[in-house]
């Protein structure tokens, strides 16, 4: 089966020695079992983040999104866009559409553009990694290179705001997708289905800037988690996972709560059910170790 | 007239064979029933089953018949022998449907259907075939009193259905408020733009439409008559004009809210505070330029006040919201924002109401730049050159002000619907009773009048609420409770030019559809196509009076000796002035004092011993006896022990049937009538209304008998309360079962 | 009163709605809120802010300008997105919230020290220099934005949890001398200031 070709933007927190870097190291064992090979954008940059609004203001934040979907288009020619970090695709995305309908901004984004020598087309297509699995692959074509159940697992499914908001999987709904449920369901674990912080904000970039009020939010994802039976929360977005393993030990401490939730990726518990060893899930990227994956992955 | 002939039809089809002894039934007809003729078939509703009890008819001159197979609900068309009596026993949704399963039900169930047998058999015999109003009129005229935008309507809707019409408008042209507006709210798509009235277009279709007259700066000054006869004295300048019409769509819509009754709001304090009709004015004088005040003044600055004397829970002003004012107020926005898109428009409302494609009319004048502020206004009052608005921000939760050049109130519709009933009679008592002032105060009172009905009811319809015309906003729009009259528009309810075009319609229909049933002796919805109708011994009558003021569609009149006289036309058939009637003289040929009575002594009447009650349920055929029906259909079980009988309405009836039952052994009674009072569902308005008042009576009776209270009990019932007459009943009866059996049994 | 915003008070006397509709980002979408208050009920910082959206948009159009751009309530936004999902008039309320934070910084009207205000600068500021974002030098940025003393108990305070992510190879100390960036920040930096002056133009910004 000829393998599935994707231009890949990483985006800065997957990057080697950055928070997210355990995401890249999952998503190669997960990527190898689907034939789906991820071809490097050259040269990408930071998308700039929904926070770089307040200095980068309007085209400028639009440049340095289309300079990566131009370089995509450039490099990669008729591959679609796919980024695992739901940041990098929502400003890829939203750059795209923009600029697709307005015919000014894509003109004076160009203009920009021209100082690096490039230019926008607006043909290719920013996806995000969740939509490659649902849509490319299915959840019948997940299921199949599945060596290991993650059976008594008992796992909440936290999708967050950007990978369901605004534009979210197709599908779904915005006060309930389903998608990571059943993800869960694939490894053979259990879903908490009544998760009702599901779509919660963890904060964002306020964790830095308003501590208290995001870990208001975090405290409770983490303690509806363990209210419904979970033992594990997974997620599909990096800045989620950072937020709510990170401050986890922060709230303890201010609040007395005993919280040790670990926090993983669904790539990371694709990759374990695949048959990839602890180190290949990137199970080791945790300050709160996932233990029973790790047991699955050793056996 | 031809022989009384009986036949009894006895339908084992649908279960009814498997689940009872229909030979049993049979026997009974027979012998208790004295049926001349009985037959049984499998299949009675089918073309062979039909043709059995045709052939009967023609071959053998039955004349009377008994159905005891479904509902009366059922199969209305299969037995439909129009040439004789018919009864019809429910066995089907009555006893199968609804009676428990099961061999230890047998018993109680096979008695059920064979009292049902007995009391279809008894019915028959009291009732004669109806003929028909005899005094019915052939006249198919109909009169449209006013000529605004329903009016109009009306009137063309009707003529292009092939009727003549008259339009009695008092103005000197036709229009009416539509034709003072510079343009009209948008009715089609994509609603983001004031539109063309099309007001001249309409008007100039009216008056050249071969079928439609036109009496200008006129008014009505005598109705008489009723359905296919009314009598018509039009008041013009030329004197007056006698037209004969068949029916009448009152649309004469409405005034608008006297703006000098808001002084708080500058209303004929600043003449720079205007409502939305003189908006209007000066718009058509602007005729799309900038917009100028009275004074001149280009106007750089507004506000719209919504719910100006409008909403108003103080009891000062209008307690309603007329509906139409939010769209209008937009409209009347856009009107600014089109000649100038720089003058600060700014709607504030409390709750923006634009139901429908109101939507995107709104969306459209957002897009515009109006401004839109929910916000309380306290005061406006005059400022500098112009006025200043002061008003509570009800998002920003702070009191504040705006200055404006023009400030336009949204003030309400006030329907022009003709002298107030309730406030007449008294009046009218009081000028019988000889006083002067009540005299003279019914005098100025008959000046507003509309119509000028000679009816002895008064010369206006009644109104329902907030001095509208109508019988029931939802559930009979356009029908009022004067049989031939229709109201549309906004005398009707408040309302918009689009509401009013398709009231319009729809009255015109209504008004059609009357002169064709009173031009074949029928009567009007909803009992629509009965040919009954009420027949009176006057030779009995003690004339009391209570059939004329108790009728709530004011049919019947009095003559010179105080006799009751019936409009039949007029009649809707609910059988209030049969209930009414103490000495029981009023009766419809196939329903009466007797078809009913009879049926209820019919039942064998199980010895106080048995420990099996019989209750009888009265049952309104408008929702009660439906929702019976359906509970039987969705096998909601009750107990076998009520026998249901459904009368026309709860008005119809006479509580001799109900102290007859309790003398005859019923163990209880149970009146299952629609819901009455301010927000009432009766099909026939007041009906259930009376019943309850005649009910709250029985009490003394019961004293009399020796009977506990509870032996009677009325309940409201509607038409989806399907599971809940099931439970009514099953409680009921074992209240009974816990109060004991009657002691009345067994005297008769 | 800084320049720009002398220059935009001439420009708008009084009509702040029409200033918001040219100069902030999606702000012609102000005039189209019906101020239902599903934004306000449906933030998750919903409580922290003093003007919700649907009390922004209301000031806004009654010309609360001063009040609107030293707000710090748009600074609140966590860019969760819930408003413009559940919003029946399809307001992009995000944007116009980054917007608006956005001019009010520009105007330097936005309250002086606001965290946020001095992460999204940070956080840009790091991007821009090389392209790519470094988590270690913004992490540190931010501990030291209120002084050195301030930092360094800031950074003590953290420090359980930056040793933890060290240890779990998530946050690398060699990052501070050097680490990821693009090939050629030099002309990345031509691009973004030729995006800025368009825009700038293009909003009527004199500078």
């Amino acid at each position: 089966m000829a393998k599935k070709q994707y231009a890949f933007y990483p985006g800065c927190s997957s990057q080697k020695g950055a928070s997210g870097s355990n995401f890249l190291t999952s998503i190669d064992v997960m990527c190898d079992k689907l034939d789906i090979q991820l071809n490097e954008i050259p040269d990408w940059n930071c998308c700039a983040a929904s926070i770089g609004y307040a200095e980068g203001g309007e085209l400028p934040r639009l440049a340095i999104g289309a300079r990566n979907l131009a370089l995509a288009e450039q490099h990669l020619p008729g591959q679609d866009m796919v980024s695992g970090c739901p940041a990098c695709w929502l400003a890829s995305r939203e750059a795209s559409e923009r600029l697709n309908g307005h015919a000014n901004l894509m003109a004076e984004t160009n203009e920009a553009l021209k100082e690096v020598g490039l230019n926008f087309k607006g043909s290719v297509k920013p996806r995000h990694m969740v939509e490659v699995m649902i849509e490319d692959i299915g959840f019948e074509g997940m299921k199949k290179p599945v060596v290991k159940q993650l059976q008594g697992m008992k796992i909440a499914g936290y999708v967050g705001c950007q990978t369901n908001r605004p534009f979210g999987i197709a599908g779904e709904s915005f006060e309930n997708p389903q998608y990571l449920d059943k993800m869960i369901e694939v490894v053979g674990a259990e879903a908490v289905t009544k998760y009702d912080q599901k779509v919660t904000c963890c904060g964002g970039a306020l964790a830095f800037s308003e501590p208290e009020k995001s870990q208001k939010q975090i405290r409770s994802i983490v303690e509806s988690a363990y209210d419904h039976g979970a033992e594990m929360i997974v997620t599909p977005c990096q800045l989620c996972q950072a937020n709510v393993e990170i401050y986890q030990s922060e709230i303890n401490k201010k609040q007395g709560t005993k919280f040790a939730m670990p926090v993983v990726y669904y790539t990371q518990l694709l990759s374990v059910a695949y048959g990839g060893s602890a180190k290949q899930a990137g199970l080791d990227g945790h300050i709160i170790k996932p233990k029973k994956l790790q047991d699955i992955a050793g056996k | 007239m031809a022989e009384m002939k009986t036949a009894a039809y006895i339908c084992s089809g649908c279960e009814l064979g498997n689940r009872l002894d229909v030979a049993q039934l049979s026997k009974i007809a027979q012998k208790e029933g004295k049926m001349a003729l009985v037959r049984e078939h499998a299949f009675l509703c089918n073309e062979e089953g039909v043709q059995m009890i045709r052939d009967d008819i023609e071959k053998e001159a039955v004349t009377h018949i008994c159905i005891a197979a479904c509902s009366r609900r059922s199969k209305t068309e299969a037995f439909h022998f129009p040439t004789v009596a018919i009864s019809r026993a429910n066995l089907r949704e009555g006893v199968i449907w609804g009676i428990a399963e099961g061999e230890q039900h047998d018993e109680v169930r096979q008695e059920m259907a064979g009292d049902y047998v007995r009391m279809g058999c008894a019915e028959v015999k009291k009732m004669t075939l109806p003929l028909g109003n005899p005094n019915h009129a052939h006249n198919k005229r109909l009169l449209v009193v006013g000529g605004g935008m329903s009016g109009m309507t009306s009137a063309l809707e009707a003529a292009e259905a092939g009727y003549d019409i008259v339009i009695v408008e008092k103005e000197a042209q036709l229009g009416g408020w539509a034709a003072k507006l510079w343009k009209r709210v948008p009715f089609k798509q994509p609603f983001a733009e004031p539109q063309d009235t099309g007001l001249a277009e309409l008007a100039g279709k009216v008056s050249s439409h071969p079928r439609i007259s036109v009496y200008l700066s006129s008014t009505i000054a005598e109705t008489s008559g009723a359905p296919g006869r009314f009598s018509v004295q039009v008041k013009g300048a030329a004197g007056i004009t006698t037209e004969e019409v068949g029916g009448i769509v009152q649309a004469t819509g409405f005034t608008t809210y006297d703006i000098n009754k808001l002084p708080e709001l500058g209303g004929g304090k600043s003449a720079n505070v205007i409502d939305q009709a003189g908006m209007e004015a000066l718009a058509r004088t602007a005729n799309g330029a900038a917009i100028k005040r009275a004074d001149g003044k280009e106007v750089k600055s507004v506000v719209f006040v919504q719910c100006a004397g409008q909403r108003d829970e103080s009891g000062t002003h209008l307690p309603y919201c007329s509906g139409h004012c939010c769209a209008t107020s937009v409209k009347q926005a856009m009107y600014f924002k089109d000649a100038n898109p720089q003058v600060d428009t700014v709607v504030m409302y409390t709750d923006l109401r634009l139901p429908g494609m109101g939507e995107d009319f709104y969306r459209s004048a957002q897009q515009k730049g109006v401004i839109f502020t929910k916000g309380k206004v306290s005061t406006v009052a005059a400022s500098g050159d112009g006025c200043e608005v002061k008003f509570r921000d009800l998002i920003l939760d702070e009191d504040t002000a705006l200055n404006a050049d023009l400030v336009v109130l949204a003030t309400g519709q006030v329907p022009t619907a003709g002298v107030n009933l309730e406030a007449w009679n008294p009046i009218v008592t009081a000028a019988e009773g000889g006083s002067a002032e009540a005299k003279q105060q019914r005098v100025e009172m008959q000046k507003t009048s509309v119509l000028n009905l000679n009816y002895r009811q008064g010369p206006d319809m009644p109104q329902l609420k907030n001095g509208f015309n109508d019988s029931h906003f939802i559930c009979f729009p356009y029908e009022t409770r004067r049989t031939g009259i229709y109201a549309a528009g906004p005398v009707r309810r408040p309302m918009d030019m689009l509401q009013a075009t398709e009231d319009a319609t729809g009255a015109a229909l209504k008004a059609i559809q009357t002169v064709e049933n009173a031009s074949l002796g029928r009567a009007a919805h909803p009992r629509s196509g009965d040919l009954s109708y009420p027949i009176v011994r006057l030779e009995g009558c003690t004339q009391c009076k209570r059939c004329t003021v108790e009728c709530p569609f004011g049919a019947i009149d009095e003559d010179e000796r105080r006799f009751p006289q019936f409009n039949e036309s007029r009649c809707r058939r609910c059988g209030t002035c049969m209930g009414a009637c103490p000495v029981r003289v009023i009766s419809f040929e196939n329903y009466s004092v007797d078809t009913v009575g009879n049926q209820i002594k019919s039942i064998d009447m199980p010895d106080e011993f048995s420990e099996k009650p019989r209750i009888l349920i009265l049952a309104c055929e408008n929702d009660a006896y439906p929702a019976l029906d359906m509970a039987g259909l969705q096998h909601h079980v009750y107990s076998a022990f009520v026998r249901a009988i459904p009368v026309r309405c709860m008005g119809s009836v006479n509580t001799i049937w109900i102290t007859d039952a309790l003398n005859s052994g019923y163990d209880g009674v149970m009146t299952m009538g629609c819901k009455h009072g301010d927000n009432y569902q009766c099909h026939f308005v007041k009906g259930s209304e009376l019943a309850n008042y005649r009910l709250s009576k029985i009490e003394d009776n019961l004293k009399q008998m020796g009977l506990e209270k509870e032996r009677v009990i009325s309940h409201e019932v509607a038409i989806t309360d399907s599971a809940r007459v099931a439970e009514l009943i099953n409680d009921y009866v074992a209240k009974i079962q816990e109060i004991g059996m009657s002691p009345m049994k067994g005297f008769n | 009163m800084t320049n720009a915003n002398q220059q935009a008070v001439a420009l708008y006397s009084n009509d702040f709605l029409r200033e918001v509709e040219e100069r902030v980002e999606e702000g012609e979408w102000v005039k189209m809120c019906m101020q239902c208050g599903v934004c306000a009920g449906s933030c998750p910082l919903g409580n922290a802010w003093q003007h919700t959206p649907q009390k922004l948009f209301m000031m806004i159009r009654a010309g609360k300008r001063e009040e609107v751009l030293t707000s710090d309530s748009m600074w609140m936004c966590t860019s969760c997105y819930n408003c413009i999902v559940r919003c029946p008039r399809k307001l992009p309320i995000t944007h116009i919230m980054h917007g608006l934070a956005n001019y009010a910084h520009r105007l330097n009207l936005a309250p002086k020290g606001q965290p946020t205000r001095e992460v999204a600068r940070l956080f840009w500021n790091s991007l821009a220099k090389t392209g790519r974002v470094n988590e270690l030098k913004f992490s540190l940025a931010m501990y030291f934005k209120d002084g050195i003393v301030q930092g360094i108990k800031n950074a003590m305070a953290m420090q359980s949890i930056g040793l933890a992510l060290v240890m779990t190879k998530r946050l690398n100390p060699m990052e501070l001398f050097g680490g990821h960036k693009c090939k050629d920040p030099g002309s990345l930096h031509k691009m973004i200031a030729k995006a800025r002056e368009i825009e700038d133009r293009k909003k009527g910004f004199t500078s």
